[in-house]
């Protein structure tokens, strides 16, 4: 039985591993992928810290601008330890060797974002999530952590109110496997996926650590705050990084005019993008002025996304965009250490809620959550190891859900039942939001679940069967939108990112976070 | 359009009606549409993750950046236990990047504190830094796949961007293991070149790290051995 066992291999699994073992634990990491290959390495822009290498910047500014893009529903404490440890951060990433941009002067080099009073994003081209992810996985090889690929997590394993290791299936093998320790740490992403292609998002961001932890009986908070990013590429959704715009992009409607302030924080352009789009316009974002030589020193892979997957050359043509889901501000709920409301369980980045975000996230402060938090949680999940004494006995296995999931003789498929929900989610709980359209999602979820017993799989090999995979994601998904749809119909008002057109201000009385949890079989959220 | 996939022993091939679509998209297609027991790896679709990296017609693509052509042939990597279809077993080429001790030693406080990296000097290593561990490099060496112990490309890439970087204090430690079953196993035949999806060149960082390894005094193996053979013609 290890100390600490560590669920998710992103960006924010990875830092929580390496701090936790130079505290001294014995760590072991599971991941559903491979360790370089979750959601962190999409992450464009930057990683946000008030160096001033480019033009004034302070920690307070930096703390200001988190607070305001939240709306009010943020921990003022959080945001100050996020933002205050900001600069000692990015020394540590200097000195693991992340390859950061740097200025003239050889100091890290800094972008604006959206949002920000000065240039604060410290990038590594347009690569930083990547390039910081594959540094934490090199360290992870030096410090000879142990890291188990291919793991999707069924259940934690939970007993008398605390953690004590948590159930996988072998997607590989697909065995089902136990793992005991003395404390849990999730981190495993958050649940964008929902909207399916509607989102910037990698396949895997499907909520299964959030959900794993509701079902054990953590406390959830602020699911109905989901962010849209103002530019997914048309087609695809694919990610057009915020620093297009941070480097001077414009978006221009069809008439070619510029509509909006384009630095303005991401709920705020999505909405202008979104009623250009709703009144039967196109939105392009235009980096031609940018000039090939920036675009391919700075923007490099902007570049190659609009090439392959829009058909159009940045450097000479406009590029088609649309707002799409991108990052969920809420998660397991999590006090000051980061430990969830179930004793030795853990959270942290973006399937936690720090409150740091509150009602809309700054670009470039995901980065820096999770290595903030990151860098935490691994201590304080091996000072909760420690004084441990629980013994846990070997926990009765889930039954084999494979066997639970084949449905041979079902003639409707659960892929277009995913993709249909999807869909509905985009139009009907997205970037604006009214009580009738949400009572109508509503509705057709609770159909859905209605349905699920007759919905399942075909194939009924047990090697890589990654038709049970999505299964199992897809049941999670469904319970993440009943969670988003009836909180965002409760909070009768307009915060950040959730807009309700029926209640398009903020409301005084809703000026808090709200907690998700289970009662029985039934979803309380207060 | 007709697609032919390799799966197990034999070759499969389905017809679709989607034109202008990635790989990726059309064996989403496959699965969600036609046939949900293929098997195949994916992540961001957006070339990033390097999950998908799979041959079409025996050359190493990411399935989300090729663009489907008339009877393509799809096929999982070489040099990789399949796990089935087109999914492979990557932990082996992964464990490389231990062998290779590709890291840097961390840094101290003082060290970081008078940290001076020029653009130029970030540039040395800011394409090697782009590798997405994808596994396209793997599947075309020759060395490799006759001598499963080379410690090859993406690992040998990797150890080059430590080695190169102006940060680095401790060059030995990675040069040191990539002697044996490393650089000098490289034939430099340049298969790994054009398979890069990022335009990633390995054979010309491993003639790095033999230049390197050259001026902190050690010895190419081959060239020594020559010399032995020579003297006992003798």
């Amino acid at each position: 039985m290890v100390d600490v066992l560590v669920i998710g291999a992103g960006g924010a699994g990875l830092v929580a591993a390496l701090s936790a073992k130079e505290a001294g634990a014995s760590v072991r990491v599971l991941s559903k992928t491979y360790p370089t290959r979750s959601q962190t390495c999409m992450a464009q822009g930057g990683i946000n810290a008030a160096l001033g290498n480019v033009g004034e910047d302070s920690v307070k500014s930096h703390y200001e601008n988190t607070l305001k893009s939240a709306h009010g529903i943020a921990d003022e404490k959080m945001i100050d330890k996020l933002c205050s440890s900001a600069p000692d951060i990015l020394k540590w990433l200097d000195s693991i060797g992340v390859p950061f941009s740097r200025t003239q002067e050889g100091k890290i080099a800094q972008r604006r974002l959206g949002g920000a009073s000065a240039s604060r994003a410290c990038y590594a081209q347009d690569y930083t999530g990547l390039k910081i992810l594959h540094t934490l996985y090199d360290q992870c090889n030096a410090q000879d952590i142990e890291i188990l690929s291919e793991r999707f997590l069924l259940e934690l394993l939970v007993k008398d109110g605390a953690v004590c290791g948590a159930e996988f299936l072998n997607i590989k093998t697909g065995e089902q496997e136990q793992f005991y320790a003395k404390s849990v740490i999730l981190a495993t992403g958050g649940y964008s996926r929902i909207y399916g292609k509607n989102s910037t998002n990698a396949v895997g961001s499907t909520g299964d650590g959030i959900m794993a932890a509701y079902r054990a009986g953590a406390k959830l908070s602020d699911m109905e705050f989901v962010q849209f990013h103002p530019t997914g590429l048309k087609n695809s959704s694919i990610l057009i990084s915020e620093s297009a715009r941070g480097e001077g992009g414009y978006l221009l409607s069809k008439e070619g005019k510029r509509f909006t302030n384009e630095l303005a924080p991401r709920d705020e352009v999505s909405r202008a993008i979104y009623d250009e789009l709703q009144n039967g316009g196109e939105v392009y974002i235009d980096i031609r002025h940018l000039g090939e030589e920036f675009i391919e020193h700075n923007l490099p892979q902007e570049r190659k996304l609009a090439k392959l997957y829009e058909g159009v050359d940045p450097v000479f043509e406009i590029i088609p965009i649309k707002p799409v889901a991108h990052y969920t501000m809420g998660g397991i709920d999590v006090d000051e250490n980061s430990q969830s409301s179930i004793k030795g369980l853990f959270a942290v980045g973006e399937c936690a809620n720090q409150k740091v975000h509150g009602a809309n996230r700054l670009g470039g402060n995901s980065l820096l959550e999770l290595i903030v938090f990151g860098r935490e949680v691994g201590k304080n999940a091996f000072q909760f190891a420690e004084q441990n004494t629980l013994t846990c006995k070997v926990l009765e296995p889930c039954l084999s859900v494979l066997n639970q999931s084949i449905k041979e003789s079902s003639n409707s498929s659960f892929y277009q039942k995913r993709d249909e929900l999807a869909n509905e989610l985009y139009e009907n709980v997205g970037i604006k939001r009214e009580q009738k359209s949400l009572t109508c999602t509503l509705v057709s979820l609770q159909k859905l679940k209605s349905e699920l017993p007759h919905l399942g799989i075909k194939d009924t090999n047990k090697i890589y069967n990654s038709e049970l995979v999505e299964f199992l994601e897809f049941k999670n998904m469904i319970d993440l939108s009943q969670m988003l749809v009836q909180g965002a119909l409760k909070r009768e008002e307009s915060r950040g990112a959730h807009f309700r057109v029926d209640m398009p201000s903020e409301n005084a009385a809703f000026k808090k976070n709200r907690v998700y949890y289970k009662n029985g079989e039934e979803l309380c959220i207060e | 359009m007709k697609i032919n996939i390799q799966r197990a022993s034999e070759i499969t091939s389905f017809s679709i009606d989607i034109e202008n679509a990635t790989l990726l998209e059309v064996l989403t297609y496959i699965k969600t549409k036609i046939d949900s027991s293929l098997a195949f790896s994916s992540g961001c679709r957006s070339g990033v993750c390097g999950s998908c990296a799979m041959r079409v017609n025996g050359k190493e693509v990411l399935a989300c950046a090729y663009k489907v052509q008339e009877d393509d042939l799809i096929e999982p990597l070489r040099n990789a236990p399949i796990v089935r279809d087109l999914v492979v077993d990557m932990q082996k080429s992964y464990a490389f990047n231990k062998v290779a001790k590709a890291w840097q030693t961390t840094l101290n406080e003082e060290k970081i504190q008078t940290l001076h990296v020029s653009p130029q000097q970030a540039q040395i290593n800011e394409l090697q830094s782009d590798c997405i561990l994808c596994g396209s490099c793997y599947s075309a060496c020759p060395v490799y796949s006759v001598n499963p112990e080379f410690i090859g490309p993406f690992a040998l890439t990797r150890a080059w961007r430590y080695v190169s970087d102006a940060r680095q204090n401790d060059v030995e430690k990675t040069i040191g293991a990539v002697q044996e079953k490393g650089i000098y196993d490289c034939t430099l035949c340049g298969e790994c070149i054009p398979v890069c999806p990022q335009n990633i060149a390995p054979k010309q960082d491993i003639v790095m790290l033999k230049n390197k390894s050259g001026v902190l005094g050690y010895m190419d193996p081959n060239f020594a051995s020559s010399f032995g053979g020579f003297d006992l013609s003798f």
